[in-house]
């Protein structure tokens, strides 16, 4: 019988504001939830930009602030408020056998080291010599570090001294969830008794913000919720999210008497090929296990509003709410954006907070597929189709 | 079969490999063995301005317009379609387990950004304005594909068709051995007969060198460039970059023996421990180091004395090989001057995310062919590190038991313990 996985810390930032409590109360308990966005970072493609951190609270060394870059601060600043909400912050005899799981993304550029050589570069005689002499030169050190997509595990072993063991899972939505996928299966088998998991996505990155331009993934204009999106096109809105969770045997929890949020109870993940109807094939097989005839679930969905994918998982999710297995849908991104390896991290502490608060979030959604709950959610399937490859599902049940 | 801790043993069944030294396990084996170098000047593109300008890049798979994510990709398949067939497991696409890949990280390169600004309009706050309206124009999924994270183990995925979702993952210079310990772990719980664990790493590239260089990681030298590498040597003066690629099918020993498959060795132990003090260099104690090598022959049921041969980190950098010599010292004591020890970047070079995966190969090579492969560029003795590091010729030797060692920056740290078959 596999051991029990509990979620006993949840360290969420984001264009919302930081914490548990601020979460649930913009998406749960405001009359409107409305949702951060800056249309002018790169119009016309607006993000939903971190609100500002005060890093000397999770990251106190000026020094270690200066190792990193603003995407890697994010990081470690949420595996900080993790460490901090489950109780084991500066805990050194918890921490040394505490492992951590990062879904990263890449390291980011230094827009005006690039700006700089890409004006230069048409003038030169001999643009490849230049470029070797530029890079050289206009370089910093620590910059390569801070692209180093491992180095946010780094930077959280040096600052919050998790020094179990330290890996880093890189493939966008669906690392996240494999990374969700592993800390449950080996707390289950007993290969570890309790995990740090998250990422860190950060909006304010032209050099993010153009990938996805250039796979034409992005939605354009005003912001509206993600199921509104799909007659008109679709498109993801990046927002910016630190999301780490404390995932922990139950053993090990009561043995120190940690409260728990929820237990996560399942991680399923998949890649197809994106042939059409593969979203909905994958996505439906692994609700059939966690949202099952006989049982009501609510469904916290990261569809990050491209289509076909967001398509295909509205109408598999209108389906299963047709046949009483959902009983209703939210789309975290519609109020936090697509961010990318923290989308699952995030979405999975939002459905732990709502167990614990035993309420649920406001529908923020024009077309109506968001209807309105009254009751307290026993069971919340997480969704995620990734923006571009990835198929991943996660329950979380209340403890009982 | 059950360990000594009552798990499923995990055997290697099938292997595959490219390095600088040759395409193929067979090929890189023997030249490793006759201590031939893959190392020499880069020829892939102008390094003028640059203070390094030796690699071991593998040109033989080198195709124009390449990204390092193509040409790792490729490594990549290559390597686990010979594993793959090594093993003779599955059918072509079709492979009976997940994928664990240790990659390099995703990114856009010069040629590309540079053509992209190019066609861009003038206007725009900075460059990357310019380029994203530029984007939009061009509505151009390459540029975007290959910025994705996922990127590599997608295209191994779906050529070699593992299962699940593939999980592409860096532990910066140790992913190779972070790979096979994913692939052991889910083998031990029972959730799969089979898996296959990848290393892959052909990232040399104008930009990368140059960030190495910015570390003081990489040797200044680059003359002859098949002797720059030399490590445990007094003369060390940092690690030469290199490509390569590995693949591991790992299989549940009973599975394996059931159907008849030759079994190479068997993974007996793994274990991590993560560095807290500093980004690129260990603790000065060695402890995190210590505690991966202790809790890797813990694992692996055997006694401190059953390991017979170190495959070393053995970058060829100051700080790493003393850091490495302390802490095998640390661990085996006096006994460590009788262990032979020696490290296949001499030849190789540092392969960074597949140099775990190259390794724990020839580690098996090793137990298999009875050969101790050489540290070469062993001319100058370094009076700290007093091993035998079977300097500069190869040597027979009977091995039953290997520790491999991978330490990466970030402070990640993981260790291997290689046996031959159990019978």
């Amino acid at each position: 019988m596999a051991r029990e996985a509990w979620i006993t810390g949840i360290g969420v930032v984001s264009s919302l504001g930081e914490g548990p409590d601020v979460h649930w109360a913009a998406m749960a308990e405001a009359e409107h939830p409305s949702p951060n966005v800056d249309m002018e970072f790169t119009p016309p493609f607006g993000i939903h930009p971190m609100v500002p951190l005060e890093l000397d609270k999770q990251i106190p060394k000026k020094s270690d602030q200066r190792q990193m870059e603003p995407w890697q601060r994010l990081g470690t600043y949420a595996a900080g408020l993790a460490l901090s909400d489950a109780g084991i912050a500066g805990n050194l005899d918890i921490l040394s056998h505490t492992h951590a799981v990062v879904a990263a993304d890449g390291g980011e550029r230094d827009v005006a080291t690039d700006t700089a050589i890409l004006d230069a570069l048409p003038g030169a005689g001999n643009p490849a010599s230049l470029l070797n002499e530029r890079l050289t030169n206009d370089l910093r050190p620590t910059l390569f570090l801070a692209q180093l997509p491992n180095l946010v595990a780094g930077n959280i072993s040096i600052v919050h001294k998790v020094t179990g063991s330290s890996r880093t899972f890189m493939g966008e939505e669906v690392a996240g969830a494999s990374a969700l996928e592993i800390a449950l299966k080996r707390i289950g088998a007993a290969q570890g008794d309790i995990f740090l998991v998250g990422g860190a996505c950060l909006a304010e990155r032209k050099d993010s913000v153009l990938n996805c331009a250039l796979g034409g993934v992005l939605w354009s204009g005003p912001h509206v919720p993600v199921w509104e999106r799909i007659p008109k096109g679709g498109g993801a809105m990046l927002g910016s999210v630190g999301a780490f969770l404390i995932v922990e045997a139950r053993e090990h929890a009561e043995a120190r008497g940690a409260r728990a949020y929820a237990r996560l109870a399942d991680v399923r993940t998949d890649q197809s090929r994106r042939r059409p109807g593969d979203v909905a094939a994958k996505l439906g097989r692994q609700l059939d296990a966690l949202a099952p005839a006989g049982e009501t679930t609510s469904v916290l969905s990261a569809a990050t509003g491209v289509v076909p994918a967001t398509a295909e998982e509205r109408e598999l999710l209108g389906q299963l709410i047709a046949a009483g297995r959902v009983d209703t849908v939210r789309a975290t991104a519609t109020m936090l954006g697509a961010a990318t390896s923290a989308t699952v991290p995030a979405a999975v502490g939002l459905a732990a907070l709502a167990i614990a608060r035993r309420g649920f979030y406001r529908p923020v959604d024009g077309t109506g597929f968001e209807t309105p709950k009254a009751d307290a959610p026993a069971r919340i399937a997480v969704t995620s189709a990734g923006m571009w490859r990835g198929e991943a599902s996660a329950l979380v049940t209340a403890i009982g | 079969m059950k360990d000594h801790r009552g798990r499923p043993v995990v055997a290697v069944t099938g292997y595959g490999m490219v390095s600088s030294l040759g395409q193929g396990v067979a090929d890189s084996w023997k030249g490793l063995t006759a201590g031939r170098s893959g190392i020499k000047q880069i020829s892939r593109f102008p390094t003028d301005k640059m203070r390094t300008t030796i690699a071991g890049a593998i040109d033989y798979l080198w195709q124009d317009d390449d990204t390092a994510m193509d040409i790792t990709m490729r490594a990549g398949i290559l390597a686990a379609e010979e594993a793959i067939a090594d093993a003779a497991i599955g059918t072509p696409g079709d492979f009976p387990g997940p994928l664990f890949a240790a990659l390099p990280p995703a990114e856009m390169e010069w040629p590309y950004r540079r053509r992209l600004h190019d066609n861009a309009p003038a206007e725009g706050r900075d460059a990357y304005d310019r380029m994203i309206a530029a984007a939009r124009r061009e509505n151009d999924d390459y540029g975007f594909r290959h910025s994705l994270l996922g990127f590599i183990a997608e295209g191994i995925h779906e050529k070699i068709g593992t299962k699940g979702a593939p999980i592409s993952l860096t532990t910066a210079c140790a992913s190779g051995a972070t790979a096979i310990q994913l692939g052991v772990e889910a083998i031990r719980r029972g959730e799969t007969e089979a898996a296959i664990s990848i290393g892959a790493d052909c990232s040399v590239n104008p930009e990368m060198m140059i960030r190495f260089g910015l570390l003081s990681a990489l040797s200044g030298t680059n003359e002859p460039p098949e002797q720059v590498s030399r490590p445990f040597a007094k003369d060390r003066d940092g690690f030469v970059i290199a490509e390569g690629a590995a693949a591991l099918v790992l299989e549940n020993y009973d599975h394996a023996v059931a159907r008849g498959a030759k079994i190479h060795g068997i993974i007996r132990g793994i274990a991590e421990k993560a560095d807290d003090f500093h980004r690129t260099r260990s603790k000065p104690d060695g402890s995190a180091i210590i505690g991966a090598i202790r809790n890797t022959i813990e694992d692996s049921g055997l006694a401190p004395d059953a390991i017979g041969y170190v495959n070393a980190h053995g970058t060829s950098t100051p700080e790493n090989d003393k850091m490495e010599a302390m802490s095998l010292e640390a661990v085996f004591g006096e006994r460590m001057r009788q262990v032979p020890i020696s490290s296949n970047k001499s030849m190789i070079g540092h392969t960074l995310t597949a140099a775990g995966a190259i390794e724990a190969i020839f580690s098996i090579k090793t137990i298999e062919e009875g050969i101790l492969p050489p540290t070469i560029n062993y001319n100058l003795p370094d009076p700290a590190i007093p091993f035998d590091v079977v300097p500069n010729v190869a040597r027979e030797a009977k091995v039953d038991a290997v520790l491999s060692n991978s330490f990466g920056f970030g402070g990640q740290n993981a260790c291997l313990v290689i046996t031959g078959e159990p019978a």
